[in-house]
């Protein structure tokens, strides 16, 4: 079994200082991913029209600094989320890697993740009409989805997802600074 | 005292039109999830339901909603366009875009109560390019081309029996609008008959083993970025390429940039501008929250007299630049 | 139906001299039936040619060739908006209009709509045939059914449908002149430094593909489109009209084996290679015809 860190060095303690231990296994983490793709689903059922035929496509989300990986189907009747070690290399049709925070910000409503890929912060391959797609289909989400998922968790969530942003400011001024 | 301009904003999907509702827009202008309008972006646009829950919803808070119908329909395809304006006359919408002249023939003869507005795809460019449209299909204001100064725009203004409205913000578009087919060359799909511009569908970036990024759009290098440059999105028009004369690759046609006239937004007004533009229904809610909130501020500070405190909108551009193109000076032609 | 070929209105920036030559030859020995004169692209460049056109016109008339007077793609600048007046007051020649500002004064005259005026449809055609269209030049991105639908609706109105089947085919205008740009100059001071490339100015990508030719604030494709072998369909869906945009290659020759080929006196495959054989500096495409990416050459019903 697959074991890993989840505390980034760089990221702020809080939310995930919080969950069970500091290290935790992959098959733990998936009922969580699985609650947290469905209650998604269920509030927002008009997302998944604006997938179009991307609704069955396997995307690869990369958290690069990150001991595991994410695949997201985000198709209603077949829905997937799941973590995925590092080591495997799954078939995906579309792949969106950057660092843990700047993914947060992008899914994000809070942020513009039109700004962060001009930026270059965020690396796409494969089928960038799906990953188009799937963009646009989250920012038709009321609020911010961030939030919920925080939210999910109650307080110790909603505090960590703060500092996390806050966290994610202060490295996107960091690398303004250094252009 | 001058009307105040109206704010007119993106919204291409119910979240960020709402958000523009919120951010202070006037009217905000949208499309149906076809090739009807020239934003016929993947997982972009309203499906019917959508744009009648919507247009209720600005409506209540009493923002106009435009409708882009602003592409040419091939001949073979134009129930589209008509269906697509039936229904919006039907939800109510405010105003047409439109830029083709069988469009705006059908819609002056069907629903002659309700506005047409001149799109910038019909690059109407002159006074009297305008004053056909006028008086022909009684449009009763035009998008002006980002491609006139703000003088230029005054002497138009005092020639021409309809209102104004200029883009202020967003991408800048360099060709004249409505006679591009770079992308259909590439492609085989259609800025003006599909409402396409580099379709995602054909997007793609390869990493390089030292690490640049080269961007293709189909089989042609749009662009190649080093691991220092900011990327953009492949567009043909902002790419870079090699002239047989110079040794170095160049932004043949315009750099990665965004307008943004904010600072001219005291010039425009005296111009006679009717309304602002904002440009970016493919942008994000986040996108239009802040935009539509800092234009909002500093149109009600120049109308107040009060000097106009802009937030600094430059992260949102694109290559992080921005500039204020062809309305500054003529010398960027 | 008789077929009749045109030549459409050089656009690139060639020489007094090289021009008057050109009609003069034309005039003499090129079989096609219409010659627009005018220039399109710059406004800048209008004046060097402007005092001949009579004198063409005149040659081309001699020669027994129709001559149409064609209007500027893009109106905007004060000299730009007084020739379009102008020209709407011309009663010798008919005139070609290529923007709705030259359309404003020469609505209620007869007319004819060019390739540059975005005609998309039937509805279109219909409302502009009835103030006076007489002829309509397609858009060169058109596919081939949707010709085929315009072409009966200008059955029904009377009015010629015209095809681009040779040359490059222009892709976009812009406000900037980007010859200028090449050089590092602006438009204002341009030296007219688009008189270097003959055919435009070519742009490759930074992977060394051949891709765009620019013409000053025109861009082209690089690849010249050529429809050769789509003759015999347009024939049979009655366009009536063939235009060949001028390059600074024989055209005498071009237009030769066009019209041999619309007589159907030669092979596809020997007008093919008859034209090949001119040396023009691209491939042939006919991409937008068969509704493709315009820069491919479909054989059949491939890719070549």
């Amino acid at each position: 079994m697959t074991q890993f860190a989840v505390r980034d060095t760089k990221a702020p303690s809080g939310f995930f200082a919080n969950l069970p231990a500091p290290v935790l296994p992959l098959f733990l983490l998936q009922p969580l991913l699985r609650r947290v793709v469905r209650r998604i689903a269920r509030e927002n059922p008009g997302m998944f029209n604006r997938l179009g035929p991307h609704r069955s496509a396997t995307y690869l989300i990369d958290p690069t600094n990150m001991p595991f990986r994410l695949l997201l189907r985000p198709d209603p009747e077949n829905l997937m989320l799941r973590a995925v070690s590092r080591r495997s290399a799954p078939a995906f049709d579309a792949k969106i890697a950057g660092k843990f925070l700047d993914l947060l910000r992008l899914m994000d409503a809070d942020e513009d993740g039109d700004a962060l890929f001009f930026s270059r912060e965020l690396e796409v391959t494969g089928n960038t009409e799906a990953v188009v797609c799937l963009r646009n289909a989250l920012d038709d989400v009321d609020g911010s989805i961030a939030e919920r998922v925080a939210g999910m968790f109650g307080a110790p969530g909603r505090a960590s997802l703060s500092a996390l942003r806050r966290a994610g400011d202060r490295a996107h001024e960091k690398s303004k600074d250094s252009l | 005292m001058k009307n105040a301009p109206e704010l007119v904003c993106p919204a291409g999907t119910p979240a960020a039109m709402r958000t523009a509702v919120e951010a202070g827009a006037d009217a905000v202008y949208c499309g149906f999830q076809n090739a009807t309008n020239a934003r016929n972006f993947p997982g972009l646009n309203f499906t019917p339901d959508e744009m009648e829950a919507s247009v209720a919803g600005a409506h209540a808070a009493g923002t106009k909603v435009l409708l882009a119908v602003n592409t040419y329909p091939p001949a073979g395809k134009f129930d589209l366009w008509k269906d697509a304006v039936d229904l919006g006359a039907r939800l109510g919408i405010n105003a047409f875009i439109v830029a083709d002249i069988g469009v705006a023939d059908y819609i002056a003869r069907t629903y002659p109560d309700i506005r047409l507005h001149l799109s910038v795809q019909a690059a109407a460019s002159s006074p009297e390019a305008i004053r056909y449209y006028c008086r022909e299909f009684g449009v009763k204001r035009v998008v002006l081309p980002r491609i006139l100064t703000v003088p230029e725009i005054k002497q138009i203004k005092t020639e021409i029996p309809c209102e104004i409205e200029t883009f202020i913000f967003g991408n800048h578009g360099l060709m004249v609008e409505g006679r591009c087919s770079l992308t259909n060359y590439v492609t085989g799909l259609s800025t003006n008959m599909d409402g396409v511009c580099s379709p995602a569908a054909e997007v793609q970036y390869l990493r390089d083993d030292d690490g640049s990024t080269t961007t293709k759009l189909a089989e042609f290098t749009i662009d190649c970025f080093s691991c220092t440059d900011t990327a953009g999105y492949p567009t043909i028009c902002k790419g870079r390429y090699r002239a047989p004369h110079r040794d170095d690759s160049y932004y043949a046609f315009e750099e990665p940039i965004s307008l943004n006239l904010s600072a001219l937004l005291p010039d425009l007004i005296a111009a006679g501008v009717d309304a602002f533009k904002i440009e970016g229904r493919q942008r994000s809610r986040a996108y239009v929250r802040k935009v539509v909130a800092a234009f909002r501020t500093a149109v009600d500070d120049v109308m107040a007299d009060r000097p106009p405190m802009l937030a600094d909108l430059l992260a949102l551009t694109e290559g992080h630049k921005q500039t204020e193109g062809a309305f500054k000076t003529k010398t960027w032609r | 139906m008789d077929a009749k070929l045109t030549l459409g209105p050089i656009l690139f920036h060639w020489s007094v001299d090289v021009k008057r030559d050109f009609y003069a030859r034309i005039a003499d020995e090129a079989p096609v039936d219409t010659v627009y004169l005018g220039e399109v692209i710059c406004s800048k460049r209008a004046p060097f040619f402007d005092p001949y056109i009579e004198e063409a016109a005149e040659r081309l008339t001699r020669g027994g060739k129709k001559v149409v007077i064609s209007s500027l793609a893009e109106v905007m600048l004060k000299r730009e908006r007084k020739s379009a007046a102008d020209l709407a007051e011309i009663e010798t020649h008919e005139v070609e209009v290529n923007n709705s500002a030259e359309l404003f004064h020469i609505s209620g005259k007869p007319h004819r709509i060019g390739q540059y005026f975005n005609t998309y449809n039937a509805e279109t055609m219909r409302y502009l045939a009835g103030r006076g269209a007489t002829h309509f030049s397609l858009p060169a991105e058109l596919p081939r059914d949707s010709v085929a639908q315009m072409v009966e609706a200008g059955a029904a109105l009377g009015t010629p449908v015209e095809v681009q089947v040779f040359g490059r085919a222009s892709l976009a205008l812009s406000a900037r002149c980007y010859h200028a740009r090449a050089h590092k100059r602006h438009k204002d001071n341009c030296q007219f430094v688009c008189e270097q490339d003959p055919d435009g100015m070519k742009l490759t990508t930074v992977s060394g593909q051949e891709f765009l030719a620019i013409n000053g604030i025109q861009t082209l494709s690089h690849t010249f489109v050529s429809l050769l072998a789509e003759l015999d369909d347009m024939k049979s869906m009655g366009v009536s009209h063939y235009r060949l945009v001028p390059h600074s290659q024989d055209m005498v020759a071009v237009a030769t084996i066009f019209r041999e080929a619309l007589d159907n006196k030669i092979a596809t495959q020997e007008a093919e290679s008859r034209l090949c054989a001119l040396g023009f500096p691209a491939e042939f495409s006919n991409g937008f015809w068969h509704g493709v990416a315009g820069h491919l050459r479909m054989t059949g019903t491939s890719a070549a």
